[in-house]
């Protein structure tokens, strides 16, 4: 009987567990969905921060990120590629497993290194700067989403392809790359979706503005750097501003996140 | 082509290796001035941007000495000479910034065990609940969710523990909202989908044979997560609880708004301080020289200790339970 008690007990527990977890989630989302909802308007997509608008925000937050993709994405595929395809013994061993330590390294102390290495010597905090942080945070997780697709597609493909007298990279750009396009696909939006709601990295090496800028030598437009200065403002106005830049912030997220859910879930 | 390919590839990989390299040599480098002038000491003082007295009146203990043995007059005028050279030296003493580690590094080793304690037994739960009890679909379902969890930029848990979260644990505790306890916790949540995630992953792993042998034999299903399952993923579990503990550690923009951010060891679980993170993300504009020296040396800290604690995590126990 007590037996039988105990089991109950554990499952209940751990029922509640699950509650607690979700019911997280739900605070923090409909606390976003109150607040932001209330200070939303669509005049924030059309006016820049000095006019009390987030169009220079969203747009610099989307260029930042896009140039870390552009540079970040064929960088950490082309690492995946060779750990998984051409790497032997040791070597490859080493760098799949400093890429996983890299993953988790602290992204204010890769903001800290980009600072040393690029904003001091170019003198001043520039766009190219916050992108190349995102982009350090970005590759590793690319290097590990290749790493685990390529490793999934089966041998025989490849010795398909070789038997035919394909070259190896040939083999390797038309035949194994396509067969794990979708979920190489959804590892990069997952990675995406991370660097796009980042702040750390860029408090210092990309700063933020208030103008619209297309010039990335520059201070540039920070949607999450935006998002904390105005948060840590006295004024009601800029808290409500943060609040639904917030929410936008989150709903791109999130969409992106499922979107990259969406693409696996139908191939499966 | 077939040879540029391979070469490119190899370089794209070496790049991960020049990175981390390259992180380590210019925290090192950049935190010489503040290493040269403090030393180890750094991690022990808990005094940060205090102006320290250099040269102390060597004077004193000599004077007092020679006085026990002079008749009361000459001991009050040499006192009184004292006084007058004391304020000389108060106004021409050449100070030094001193700038010490402790309190950030304290206030980040805190936080994380807090938020350590209070996601662990939760994110346990909910990993259990998704590899055992739940049926599949509903099961796939809370997965996405907790996943989703995970996926809210850290800024937002930020805004919404400050202004939301802190306020109720403040009123239930007592204290400040900003704190160590309401960092931590909001941290704790923050973690809590990153563990359950992984420790759900290691305990898929288990082979149905065993669990289904254990079944057979009457067990309740407490005791084939008990006796079977954690067995068997212990390793795993283990490495998912360290792996989340160095994402705790560097966490930033949650624990900014709701550490205090002021430089004072903690008297109590609910008074503010400061982590190494936080300490980087206000101070860092603004300082220079050796302020900022002593910033990239708190940075230096950060990275070996999570880069120890990850590799302990990798190498050990991940490695294991493959």
């Amino acid at each position: 009987m007590s037996r039988l008690l105990i089991n109950k007990i554990f499952l209940a527990l751990s029922v509640l567990s699950a509650v607690i977890g979700l019911s997280f989630l739900a605070w923090i989302l409909i606390t976003l969905f109150i607040k932001g909802l209330g200070s939303f308007h669509f005049g924030l997509f059309l006016n820049d921060l000095i006019d009390g608008g987030l169009r220079n925000l969203i747009i610099g937050q989307f260029i930042l990120a896009g140039l870390a993709s552009a540079i970040g994405i064929p960088l950490g595929m082309t690492a995946g590629i060779y750990i998984q395809e051409y790497g032997r013994g040791r070597y490859a061993e080493i760098i799949r497993d400093l890429s996983d330590i890299m993953m988790s390294a602290p992204s204010i102390v890769i903001g800290a290194f980009v600072y040393a290495v690029i904003v001091v010597p170019t003198g001043g905090t520039s766009g190219f700067a916050g992108a190349i942080a995102l982009a350090i945070m970005m590759i590793p997780v690319v290097i590990n989403t290749t790493d685990n697709m390529l490793s999934l597609v089966p041998k025989e493909l490849r010795e398909a392809g070789i038997a035919l007298g394909a070259s190896k990279y040939r083999v390797i750009l038309d035949i194994v790359i396509k067969a794990a396009k979708v979920g190489i696909m959804t590892g990069i939006l997952l990675a995406f979706a991370r660097i796009i709601g980042e702040t750390a990295p860029l408090l210092f090496t990309s700063e933020t503005s208030n103008y619209f800028s297309l010039d990335l030598t520059e201070s540039f437009p920070s949607l999450t750097v935006s998002i904390y200065d105005l948060a840590n403002e006295p004024e009601e106005s800029s808290r409500d501003l943060a609040w639904a830049a917030s929410f936008i912030l989150t709903v791109l997220v999130l969409i992106i996140n499922l979107t990259g859910r969406f693409f696996t879930r139908q191939k499966d | 082509m077939e040879k540029i390919f391979q070469k490119l590839s190899l370089a794209s990989a070496t790049v991960v290796f020049v990175i981390l390299l390259g992180i380590f040599l210019t925290l090192l480098s950049s935190s010489k001035l503040a290493i040269n002038e403090f030393g180890f000491d750094f991690i022990t003082n808990a005094d940060w941007n205090k102006e320290v007295i250099i040269e102390s009146s060597q004077t004193v203990s000599d004077d007092t000495s020679i006085a026990d043995d002079d008749i009361d007059d000459e001991e009050i005028a040499d006192e009184d000479e004292m006084l007058f050279d004391d304020e000389d030296d108060e106004d021409s003493a050449i100070t030094k910034t001193v700038y010490g580690g402790l309190v950030p590094i304290v206030g980040t080793i805190l936080t994380t065990l807090i938020a350590l304690t209070f996601a662990l037994p939760i994110a346990m739960g909910i990993a259990v609940f998704l590899a055992e009890i739940a049926p599949k679909n509903i099961s796939n379902i809370v997965g996405i969710a907790i996943e989703l969890l995970a996926a809210i930029p850290s800024i937002i848990f930020g805004m919404w523990g400050l202004y939301y979260f802190a306020p109720i644990v403040a009123n239930l505790v007592g204290g400040y909202q900003v704190s160590l306890l309401t960092a931590g916790l909001v941290l704790g949540v923050m973690i809590l989908p990153f563990m359950a995630a992984i420790t759900r992953d290691s305990m898929n792993t288990t082979p149905g044979v065993l669990k289904e042998s254990a079944y057979a034999l009457g067990a309740t299903k407490f005791e084939v997560i008990k006796d079977i399952i954690f067995p068997f993923s212990k390793t795993g579990i283990i490495g998912s609880i360290i792996l989340a503990l160095g994402r705790a550690l560097g966490e930033t923009m949650a624990v900014a708004f709701l550490i205090g951010s002021i430089f004072v060891l903690p008297t109590a679980i609910n008074s503010p301080t400061i982590s190494i993170p936080v300490a980087m993300a206000n101070n860092f504009g603004e300082a220079s020289g050796l302020g900022e020296s002593a910033l990239f040396y708190l940075a230096l800290i950060l990275f070996i200790i999570s880069f120890g604690v990850i590799s302990i995590a990798k190498f050990y126990f991940l490695k294991k339970a493959k």
